[in-house]
This record gives C-alpha cells, sequence and structure tokens, in this order.
C-alpha cells in the first residue's frame, strides 16, 4: 500500500494515516468507489495498533471521504469532492510556486523559505520585529 | 465491554523490608488495547507485573485483572488461567526441541490455538526441530511468545517482549502483537525500553518512576498536546515567568528559550509575542523526550 505513517513525527498516528489516505484520493492514487484494505491487513502491514487504523476510517467517514459498508469494508466515497479539491490543490500549488521563485530571487535559501511558510501557517505572523 | 479496564490498579503500594517498590501506583489499561509499560530501571515496573499476577502481596491499594482482585488466591489462579505472561527468562526447557516444547505446553491449555500455532511457526521462521538450547536469543524469545499467543489468553502481560532482538525480528514480533489484537479482541500489556516500539503499537502509555504513576493516557493525546517552542532573540533570553498551564519546562542558552508545553502550543504562543523574540518556532515532541521529561521531573 502506499500509507507510511511515522511513528516518532510526534503527529497522531491516525491523522497521518487520514492525510494519507485523503492524498491518495486527491493524487487519484485511489479512485472513488475503490476498496480500502481492511483493518487487520493494513495494522498488519503498516505494524501499527488496529484501533489506530479503525479510529481514522471512522473519522474519514465522518468527514465523508470513506464509506464503511457492513461487512463489506471501507471504499472510497463517489462524489465530486476528490475532484474539486485535486483542482484547488492543482491551483495553490501555482501560487507557492510562484511564491517560492519570487523569495529565490530576492536570495532567500530553501530552507529559509520553509521556516517562513511554517511560521505563517502557525499564526506567527502578528510577532513583531521578525527578520527575514 | 469495550471501556471496561482489563487492569487497574488504585493507590498500589508495595513495601519490601526497608525499599518501597511501590507507592501509590494507579493504572488503567482498556479492554482491547496495547498498553506501553515505561520506566527506568528500577522504577518499580518488575514488581507491578508481580502484583497483577498475583506472584506478590501487596502492601496495601487495589489491583484488579480482568474486573478480578490480584490479591484474593483464588481470583488470581483465573487471571492467571485467563493471562499469558512472558518475562525475560523466557521458562524454556532446553533439552526439548521447538517442536516438543509447544506440544508440553499445548497440554496444559484446552483452549490451545493449533491454527494460531501454524501461524507464528511459519511467521516466527521457527526451527521446529532444533533442540531449545542451541537457539539464539531472539529465537527464543520468539518461542516463549509463540506459546503465550497460542493459548487463548485474553490478556497478554509481556516483559520487554522486544529486547536482544534484531530489527527485522523485532518487527516481526510487532506485526504479531497487532495482528492478535486485531483478531483475538486481547489486551496486550507491555514494559520496554524500546521507546520507537512503544511508539509504534501501543495506543496508551504509562510512565512510571519511583514507584508512581508520572503520567499516563491515550499515546495520540499526549502527541497533540506536547509541543516544544522554541523562541530566538537578538539579545540575550529573558527569564520570564509563563502563566500559560501546562509548562513543563523552560530552557534559556544564549539567545534562545526553549518551552515545552503539555497543553499544546497557542497558551506560550499567545505570552511569548509580548517578548518581542525575531522568530518562534513550534515543534512536535517525541514520545522518547515525554518520557525524559516525565521521569526527570521526579528526581
Amino acid at each position: 500500500m502506499i500509507f507510511r505513517p511515522n511513528p516518532s513525527l510526534g503527529v497522531p498516528i491516525y491523522l497521518q494515516l487520514m492525510e494519507q489516505v485523503k492524498h491518495a484520493i486527491e493524487t487519484g492514487a485511489l479512485r472513488p468507489g475503490e476498496q480500502l484494505p481492511g483493518i487487520r491487513p493494513l495494522a498488519e502491514e503498516l505494524v501499527i495498533n488496529p484501533n489506530t487504523v479503525a479510529k481514522a476510517y471512522r473519522e474519514l467517514e465522518h468527514e465523508g471521504v470513506i464509506e464503511l459498508r457492513h461487512g463489506a469494508g471501507a471504499f472510497v466515497s463517489a462524489g465530486e469532492r476528490p475532484k474539486k479539491v485535486a483542482d484547488k490543490l492543482r491551483a495553490g500549488q501555482a501560487i507557492v510556486a510562484a511564491a517560492v521563485d519570487r523569495l529565490h530571487a530576492r536570495g532567500l535559501a530553501d530552507e529559509e523559505i520553509r521556516r517562513l511558510f511554517e511560521a505563517e501557517l502557525a499564526g506567527l505572523s502578528k510577532t513583531g520585529g521578525r527578520n527575514g | 465491554m469495550a471501556d471496561a479496564a482489563a487492569i487497574q490498579t488504585i493507590d498500589l503500594r508495595k513495601r519490601y523490608d526497608s525499599v518501597e517498590a511501590l507507592r501509590g501506583l494507579n493504572l488503567n489499561v482498556a479492554t482491547g488495547s496495547i498498553c506501553g509499560f515505561l520506566g527506568r530501571n528500577g522504577a518499580g515496573k518488575t514488581t507491578t507485573i508481580k502484583v497483577l499476577l498475583g506472584m506478590t502481596h501487596p502492601t496495601s491499594g487495589q489491583a484488579r485483572v480482568l474486573g478480578l482482585d490480584a490479591d484474593r488466591p483464588d481470583a488470581s489462579v483465573e487471571i492467571r488461567r485467563r493471562t499469558a505472561f512472558v518475562g525475560e527468562d523466557k521458562d524454556l526447557y532446553d533439552a526439548m526441541t521447538v517442536d516438543e516444547m509447544i506440544r508440553f505446553t499445548a497440554a496444559f491449555y484446552p483452549r490451545w490455538r493449533a491454527d494460531l500455532q501454524a501461524r507464528y511457526l511459519r511467521a516466527f521462521d521457527l526451527p521446529a526441530d532444533r533442540p531449545i538450547k542451541t537457539l539464539s536469543r531472539g529465537t527464543r524469545t520468539k518461542v516463549g511468545l509463540l506459546l503465550a499467543l497460542c493459548r487463548g489468553a485474553e490478556l497478554l502481560v509481556l516483559d520487554e517482549p522486544t529486547s536482544g532482538l534484531d530489527p527485522a525480528a523485532a518487527e516481526q514480533v510487532l506485526q504479531a502483537l497487532v495482528g492478535h489484537v486485531a483478531d483475538e479482541a486481547a489486551t496486550i500489556f507491555f514494559s520496554s525500553h524500546q521507546i520507537a516500539n512503544v511508539e509504534q503499537i501501543a495506543d496508551s502509555v504509562a510512565i512510571i518512576d519511583g514507584g508512581r504513576t508520572v503520567l499516563a493516557g491515550s499515546l495520540d493525546e499526549l502527541r497533540e498536546r506536547y509541543r516544544r517552542v522554541q523562541l530566538v532573540f537578538d539579545r540575550d533570553a529573558p527569564d520570564p515567568a509563563f502563566r500559560a498551564p501546562g509548562i513543563e519546562r523552560v530552557r534559556r542558552s544564549g539567545r534562545v528559550l526553549s518551552v515545552l508545553s503539555s497543553a499544546g502550543a497557542e497558551p506560550v504562543l499567545d505570552e511569548a509575542r509580548a517578548l518581542n523574540p525575531v522568530s518562534m518556532d513550534v515543534v512536535p515532541v517525541t514520545l522518547k523526550e515525554i518520557f525524559l521529561e516525565a521521569v526527570a521531573l521526579e528526581d
């Protein structure tokens, strides 16, 4: 399978798994209507707690990303949502690419740009006296 | 049933002559979960396991296993019938072959699972015809674990199940444990110094130090709560008195201030902004860091 959560990341494994399932759907690696691996096989393959897989699947169902069909397993929801997300991501990627180009042109290194993005996402832009 | 505790201790105390091995231990292990039991050497892990299995009497406090009072002799027999324990010395007979050892053990357990026996013989690459005395430490560990997994026990208590195993063998063992919990709805309580292994398969942890529980709870919740906030200043770092809840530790080093929070980063960031740092970084904290912090606080 395409999933690979990292237990020592400090981020709950079920959240990592949820993100990886969504990413697989957004990239088209998993298509609407396709079946996801069962809880036990996936827990064994990734060597993670089966309760963690179950929790990720429950949350994904709650968000409407997958459907749990009684006795049959988990399936990617049919519907247009994944495509819309993929389009949004493609558009967003273009914006990020342009911004990164401009920052490069100003002489900023990759690591500095990464830090700026992360700080912005963490809501730190309100800090006064930021350098860079 | 899902919410019932497989193991519960309340203010458990155990004194050996002049040594107080357990000083008010509180544990709560949910049925169907995998709980990692962490602590430094001498923290009281082995004593706890002995009390749970009725191998020693607590001085005071309560220990309930599978809903039964571990200190009552009749209940303790029942607990040991429904619980499989694998200690560090694996209780194997050197003169027997692997196959003989398995048949010998199976004879004692009416609920022996021949299907699991076949599965784990294969999964663990065990040489059925080899005498136990010729086996490596890692292979002995896997034999001991096979004997425990096939007993049809509801609760597995494992003392250092992956110690002495190479990474590939450790992965085989962890894989068997997660598969077992998924298939058999069993509960696993395991002590380990291999924090990465605990991080990988446990859904809850209990960290003890000096005979007391210093930190316990869902691993997901700990991962979400613990954050390190790193502040950099254009001058020597100030020495502020943070009022935010959950500040576990503040370290100053030159122009850097590092704040460990067990209540998320936001309250720290809110206060830190007023200090005018030139940069603020938030980083997740690993279980190893949480462990080191939890046992250091009690020193």
